[in-house]
């Protein structure tokens, strides 16, 4: 197991402080990867949506490591290690496609869609010359197989026997409300990723602090939209490394509030001309307007008004973090309910109203940091301890996340 | 949806047309060099696209767009949002445009696809290529002026680094 510097130990204040050189340094994150992508952990694949048909396959990763998503003949979904028996090359070099088997091409070894070594090239020699030995056993170096949970067509994979079955890993509250948006066949609109200067965490922690939305992100209270009143609340689920924060804006379907709050005229105020963009229908029927579900150490189910979208958080080293976005709808979605998602995706992604800070503010703090290793961020908001609250102006579930992680990773 | 014009075979280029189509494209690239944001919205027709998405998007026909509008007054509501709302850290871009294609499709209307470079200077004096891609136009040309009717950028990669803010 990769050591961590002796000196670095946390904060004897527990969960309300987290020291900086967890964001830093080589061997914390080396340990990551083992203790935790390549630990009891469920890591998001993506959408069953975007595998349809046997011999779909698209490649991804668990942390760092390179894995090949497949659906099998059989119509399960398979997860094995995106490395050849033989030299350990890639195996699969497309992003997705459809296929029979799949063929390393280096020295053209084959193997089937669960990922088990079908063909050695030559393995017997060429007219008794040359071939391997009677007793090599290429197999043993085989694609390690991860085991795979599909849960409400999100596919998540884990390398580890100990890790708990899903809805216990998520607690009960938070399976529930994957259940709400994941609540019929979804469609895929497209997706992108946005490349961020930071490490992981400080993006995983920033999707789960309620207390910077409003804050950061000034674009509803610049044109004046949320000045309605607004219910909600934070639960904190499974490990406390998952958790699930909603709001209740108070809005009438006809979108004419919007229209309303948007052309109400406040002196200094600014106004949206087209406030058209923000035009929803509840589908859910609970007047929930926004919902953030993470999953820890990765994943990001999001419903804001009828924009739903999953993220995908990849770590590329102690820096630097690949955001991975899938924009979806459901298969029963008519040409208006389309438009109206692509209309709302403004809000989000790299250019989104209410999310193009988040790229930016997440490396102002990895740069922010560099020369205190030592000293920690204060993480008191709403108290020190993890649990679920009615109120947003609160950091519960960043704790959550911390007292999670650091389970995993003995700290 | 813009297609690209005819890209092989003889066709006879109006040099009126190519360089009126060029002027509108060198014109637009620094309003946007030059931060004069309140002009973007005005490239456009009143009820003008303007799309950003991705070429694997764009390949696999998937709608999702980086920004949409179909309206100067969206426009209009992006830039008065960079302008008070959004937060990003003071930046720039140099575009470069090129390989201009033009086809007129009738008496008003034409379409071009160009390619483009954006570099991205950081207040930090950091200077990367932050996008390449190519703009495919559907352009109104009118004795007032040419105006985009539809302007869909198509970025090369599907990933963007750190935020995409300014207009492309």
């Amino acid at each position: 197991m990769p050591a961590v510097t002796e000196s670095r130990t946390w904060p004897r204040e527990g969960l309300a402080r987290v020291p900086y050189w967890i964001y830093q340094d080589e061997d914390v994150y080396a340990r990551e990867q083992e203790r935790i992508y390549r630990g009891a952990a469920w890591n998001f694949l993506g959408l069953e949506a975007e595998l349809p048909a046997p011999g779909d396959f698209k490649t991804t990763f668990v942390g760092e490591m390179p894995v090949v998503v497949t659906r099998g003949d059989d119509g399960a979904i398979n997860c094995f290690e995106n490395r050849c028996a033989h030299r350990g090359a890639l195996l699969c070099l497309k992003d997705r496609g459809s296929a029979k088997e799949i063929a390393c091409v280096y020295h053209n070894w084959t193997y089937d869609l669960c990922g088990n070594l079908t063909g050695v090239a030559f393995r017997r020699g060429v007219r008794g010359q040359g071939g391997m030995p009677d007793d090599a056993q290429p197999e043993s170096q085989a694609p390690r197989k991860l085991r795979v949970t599909v849960f409400c067509g999100l596919m998540f994979a884990t390398l580890s026997d100990a890790t708990p079955p899903f809805e216990r890993y998520v607690g009960a509250e938070v399976a529930a409300r994957i259940r709400r948006v994941m609540k019929e066949p979804v469609r895929v609109l497209g997706g992108y990723s946005q490349i961020l200067p930071s490490n992981w965490k400080l993006y995983f922690e920033n999707v789960k602090d309620t207390y910077h939305a409003s804050l950061l992100h000034l674009f509803f209270s610049t044109f004046r939209l949320n000045r309605l009143e607004q219910k909600g609340g934070v639960i904190v689920g499974g490990e406390g490394g998952s958790h699930v924060s909603f709001t209740m804006m108070k809005t009438d379907t006809s979108g004419d509030e919007y229209e309303k709050a948007g052309m109400r005229s406040v002196s200094g105020g600014y106004r949206l001309e087209a406030p058209q963009l923000l035009e929803s229908v509840d589908e859910y029927g609970d007047g929930v307007t926004l919902q953030i579900l993470t999953v820890f150490p990765g994943f990001v189910l999001q419903q804001i008004m009828n924009c739903l979208a999953v993220r995908q958080v990849l770590p590329k080293g102690p820096g630097r973090t690949e955001l991975v976005w899938t924009a979806f709808g459901y298969a029963s979605d008519d040409e208006k309910m389309t438009e109206r998602r692509i209309r709302q995706s403004n809000l989000v992604g790299p250019s989104g109203y209410i999310s193009l800070e988040d790229g930016a503010a997440t490396g102002f703090v990895q740069r922010g940091v560099h020369g205190a290793p030592a000293h920690a961020s204060v993480v008191e908001m709403g108290g020190r301890s993890v649990e679920s609250n009615e109120s947003r102006v609160t950091e519960t579930s960043v704790r959550g996340m911390w007292q999670q992680y650091r389970r995993h990773m003995a700290l | 949806m813009a297609a690209i014009p005819q890209a092989h075979g003889a066709v006879a280029v109006d040099v009126g047309l190519q360089l009126a189509v060029e002027n509108l494209l060198a014109r637009y690239a620094h309003a946007l060099d030059d931060d004069r944001l309140e002009e973007w919205p005005d490239f456009f027709v009143e009820q003008g696209r303007y799309r950003i998405t991705t070429a694997e998007n764009h390949a696999r026909n998937l709608p999702l767009p980086i920004i949409y509008a179909d309206s100067r007054a969206m426009l209009r509501d992006r830039v008065s949002a960079l302008r008070h709302a959004n937060i990003y850290e003071a930046q720039r871009y140099r575009h470069i445009v090129s390989s201009v294609l033009v086809e007129r499709l009738d008496p008003q209307t034409v379409r071009a696809a160009s390619n483009f470079q954006v570099t991205r200077i950081m207040r930090t004096g950091e200077s990367t290529l932050f996008a390449s891609g190519r703009y495919l136009d559907r352009i109104r040309m009118d004795p007032a002026g040419a105006r985009f009717e539809e302007r869909i950028v198509v970025l090369d990669s599907r990933a963007v680094d750190t935020l995409l803010a300014i207009p492309i």
